[in-house]
């Protein structure tokens, strides 16, 4: 008698446990680590609203997420760069992509002395450090836009990502715009050849953290959320229209605002017009392909695409927690009507 | 005044100012040693200290039974992370023993000449390369044709690099085993099969087993493999074939976000990594000991 | 027909399961083969497009740049060979050495605990060595080692020029740390398994203790611990995440030690997941193939040394 209640009982913990699992879709995704924790906490609210589906999105870097994508691993990808033409040619069928989440790249600087209000770099003298002809933090162009700021005599240690990330790509973007030696020497890229001789190269946001932190005389540039959870000294940066700021969700959201025909090919908002707009911004994207044919794939793609869907518009109110900033109502409705592209 | 023979203890000369330099010159290496061996012990206690300090506020017993939550928000644990990392090595473990110590027998008793070497080397090459490269060809061997990651994948990869360690050790080991050991099991008359495994393989049981946790121990706190086969999960997850999530990948991902409570959960992951390995380590020690005084 | 004799009986059922055993060790053997084979394979085909693109100007570029694609690899190839020679130094030195005392000089209730808890180094994840390298150990070594090393041997190139922190000196010593484990470990091991008639021999003969571990049983184990330090040095070839978050990531060659430096396994861990074109991609698994034969060379070099001077010494 107890023997069978000792199963009876297993038998039910057993069914508790792997029937939800059974009854819910796993989908799968992956791509962007930047993207994730808005990804994960966007979709566990809306498997707890629709409980049919799951969705396991995995950060293994946007390169993995096109891969995996166009090996057709997984049900979608996302990556902080659209697809460029060689990546969509590659593709085994025609691919839509939308714009998913919205971020900012700060600066920080390690100086020994306090600079009331945060040390102040204009858009040249931030390329032109990176290039590495700005090499002492003492140099009169710094002291003339910092006057009464106690700038040491020392080399200036320039910080950047080593690792291949959207980051990056958006700050080399930025400095592409506003360098045309920076665009000709160097280029945009998730990974370049760093020109300054004083370059270290970190390991993700927490390498460029770590070493900017431990290393007096240096400057780096991370993720606005990294920057915000982490308290770390933000450098002002002048914008277009000549205003000195930080970067903030506004200055994001601002710079976006200014974009409202945003393609995948025409997607770069650095350097942008508006009073208040953050020059280093950028979209992360996600893709699904355009047509479903198989009938079990079609159930699967309409599942992703509503997700997909809530993700981009009512899933925005989560951005703001997480130190992410909402996509403007215009980009949400381009994300709609990409979204409706989808056959299924 | 010299001492006499009756004074002195029994057998003991008196010293010469050579030898009190010969023993004093032993001092200094029996300390040095000794120096060495605590200053790699206390390299462990340093680190185990700063994870566990790091880490300690996000254990708590959820934390053990709880699937992955995002951000924020309380209770999430790496439940899923503990079992899968059980299946995934385990599964690595039933893969790799087998082939790497018969490899290791064959080098330790039936390998000659050339391709023997040649074996020995490639061994050695292997434990050279980096694991991502391993996790690549675990990729395009069961993840590319089926367009799915799986758990298996990341056995393979692991096994794979599992394999240097045990063939060399098991090599090791049972070429040590005395000759009289071996000399003994023929005389038995016992089919070369019945020496091998029922007496000289027991026989370097110790170094085998060595070789093996130390593999094991390697293989838990691997990530980059991880990345292309068993790929991670946030949910329960027990069948090898479906995508996994693994405590070493948890660990990673959460390490390097920018959120303190994500950080906290990488460290006391790392935690429970290095707790499990170490529980692993004593019992398999523990049952050695038995067996052989028993 | 006459049915079989015990004895007869016995003698095939041997063969059969003779036969099935040599079966599994030879296949055993052979699907090892397979496998390192099969690798080399992949890296190879992999990188065939970057091979033809680049041919041997990849080995002596110093040029690592995506957006053009320009790859070269020898900074990555002078970082992981230096770092790793750091390391295996480092780690044979007090590998070797710690091994020796747990074995022959620690007392019993001494040597179980310290031996475990070396062999639990292994099982750290690398990534909690790349975040504690980078959070406790470099800024030591910056502040205080790298200083000092610098005032009293400046006179060497090696220890000269600004102090990162994040450098090959930083890396070499977050190597070495993951690899004494497995020094150890299997050192102990063949420390162990020396003859006691050895020992005994020597203590009989009146030598000290430090001169039995160093004239007899350290000799006597020297093929072992050899093999040992392969293994060791294998790891640090290609040690990925935790070298990438200490060394700087600089593509570039210097003479000092505290300058930061780039490894093989570095760049494949930092760029391959978002590597995209063609070129790139089999760039980077370019560098892998170059590991593989790095690990190559460094073993080759390894057996012939074993040869030409533990051998002959052995044989003496």
């Amino acid at each position: 008698m107890k023997r069978v209640n000792v199963l009876g009982a297993a038998l039910s913990f057993a069914a508790l446990v792997v029937a939800p699992a059974l009854a819910a879709t796993q989908l799968t995704g992956a791509g962007s680590s930047f993207v994730n924790p808005f990804f994960s906490k966007a979709f566990y609210e809306y498997s707890a609203a629709h409980t049919d589906v799951t969705v396991n999105y995995q950060p293994i870097g946007s390169g993995g997420g096109i891969q995996q994508f166009t090996q057709r691993t997984v049900d979608f990808g996302a990556s902080d760069v659209p697809m460029n033409a060689d990546e969509i040619k590659r593709l085994p069928a025609s691919a839509v992509q939308v714009p998913i989440a919205l971020g900012g790249v700060a600066v920080t600087y390690n100086l020994p002395s306090f600079i009331k209000g945060g040390l102040k770099l204009t858009r040249e003298t931030l390329a032109d450090i990176y290039l590495g002809k700005i090499a002492k933090w003492n140099d009169p162009r710094l002291t003339k836009i910092n006057p009464g700021a106690e700038l040491p005599d020392a080399p200036i240690i320039v910080v950047h990502r080593s690792d291949g990330s959207g980051t990056t790509y958006i700050f080399t973007d930025f400095l592409s715009h506003v360098s045309g030696e920076w665009k000709s020497k160097v280029g945009t890229g998730k990974s370049v050849e760093w020109p300054a001789p004083s370059a270290v190269g970190g390991k993700g946001n927490d390498g460029v953290a770590g070493a900017v932190r431990q290393t007096s005389g240096s400057i780096g540039y991370v993720e606005l959320a990294y920057v915000h959870e982490n308290k770390m000294t933000q450098a002002q940066l002048q914008n277009a229209a000549g205003r000195f700021g930080f970067c903030t969700g506004g200055g994001v959201a601002a710079a976006a605002a200014t974009k409202l025909n945003l393609t995948p090919t025409d997607f770069s908002i650095v350097d942008t017009k508006g009073e208040t707009a953050w020059p280093i911004a950028g979209y992360t994207w996600v893709f699904m392909y355009r047509e479903y044919q198989k009938p079990e794939e079609k159930s699967r793609a309409k599942m992703v695409r509503d997700v997909l869907e809530w993700t981009a518009t009512s899933g925005q109110r989560i951005a703001g927690t997480l130190d992410y900033v909402p996509l403007p109502e215009s980009v949400q409705e381009i994300a709609k009507k990409s979204f409706s592209e989808i056959k299924v | 005044m010299t001492t006499t023979r009756s004074q002195l203890p029994f057998g003991r000369r008196p010293l010469t100012a050579h030898m009190r330099w010969r023993y004093g010159w032993s001092a200094v290496g029996v300390i040095g040693s000794g120096f060495c061996a605590g200053l790699a012990a206390s390299l462990l206690l340093l680190i185990l200290g700063y994870v566990a300090i790091q880490g300690v506020t996000a254990l708590n017993p959820a934390f053990l039974t709880h699937v992955p939550r995002p951000v924020g928000v309380s209770g999430a644990g790496v439940a899923n992370g503990i079992v899968g990392t059980f299946i995934v090595v385990g599964i690595a473990v039933a893969l790799a023993t087998p082939v790497g110590v018969f490899t290791g027998i064959y080098l330790a008793l039936f390998g000659r000449g050339r391709f023997a070497e040649t074996v020995r080397f490639l061994a050695d090459v292997l434990s050279g390369i980096p694991s991502i490269a391993i996790g690549l060809f675990a990729y395009t061997l069961f993840v590319q044709p089926f367009h799915h990651f799986s758990a298996l994948s990341a056995s393979l990869a692991f096994a794979i690099l599992m394999l240097p360690l045990i063939i060399r050790t098991a090599e090791e080991s049972i070429a040590r085993v005395p000759t009289r050991v071996r000399e003994g099991a023929l005389a038995l008359g016992i089919s070369t099969y019945s020496s091998t495994i029922h007496i000289i393989v027991p026989a370097a049981r110790a170094g085998i087993i060595t070789g093996l946790l130390l593999a094991i121990a390697r293989v838990t706190g691997e990530t980059a493999p991880l990345l292309f086969t068993a790929f991670g999960s946030q949910f329960w997850e027990l069948n090898p074939t479906n995508p996994m999530a693994v405590l070493a990948l948890q660990v990673f991902t959460y390490a390097i976000s920018p959120y303190e409570d994500w950080h906290r959960q990488a460290w006391a992951g790392a935690f429970l990594l290095i707790v499990a390995v170490l529980i692993l380590n004593v019992s398999a020690r523990l049952v050695l000991r038995n067996r052989f005084e028993a | 027909m006459q049915s079989e004799s015990h004895e007869q009986l016995h003698l095939r059922r041997s063969r059969i399961s003779d036969r099935w055993f040599m079966a599994g060790v030879y296949g055993a053997t052979g699907l090892f083969v397979a496998i390192v084979a099969g690798l080399f394979v992949e890296l190879y085909a992999g990188s065939s497009s970057s091979i033809r693109a680049f041919g041997f100007n990849f080995l002596t570029s110093s040029h690592w740049n995506p957006v053009t694609n320009q790859f070269g690899a020898l900074p990555m190839i002078y970082g992981t060979v230096v770092s790793s020679l750091i390391a295996i130094v480092l780690a044979g030195f007090v590998g070797v050495f710690g091994a020796a005392y747990l074995v022959e000089f620690a007392p019993r209730a001494v040597a179980r605990p310290l031996a475990f808890l070396i062999e639990l180094l292994a099982a750290v994840p690398s990534v909690i060595f790349g975040l504690w390298g980078l959070f406790i150990l470099a800024p030591v070594l910056r502040a205080n080692v790298e200083p000092f090393l610098q005032a009293k041997f400046g006179f060497l190139p090696i220890f000269q020029g600004f102090i990162f922190g994040s450098s090959l000196f930083t890396a070499g010593i977050v190597l070495a740390i993951m690899i004494v484990p497995t020094v150890s470990a299997i050192t102990r091991d063949v420390i162990a398994a020396v003859a006691r008639e050895h020992r005994e021999a020597s203590m009989a003969l009146g030598a000290t203790r430090w001169e039995t571990m160093a004239r007899v049983i350290l000799p006597g184990a020297t093929t072992g611990i050899f093999g040992a330090c392969v293994l060791a040095l294998g790891r640090a070839l290609g040690e990925t995440i935790a070298t990438t978050m200490v060394i700087g990531n600089k593509p570039a060659i210097a003479a000092s030690l505290f300058q930061p430096a780039y490894t093989l396994a570095s760049v494949i861990a930092n760029e391959f997941t978002e590597a995209t074109s063609d070129l790139y991609v089999s760039a980077l698994i370019e560098l892998g193939l170059l590991l593989f034969v790095v690990s190559l060379a460094v073993n080759g070099i390894a057996r012939v040394l074993t040869w030409t001077v533990l051998r002959p010494a052995k044989a003496r």
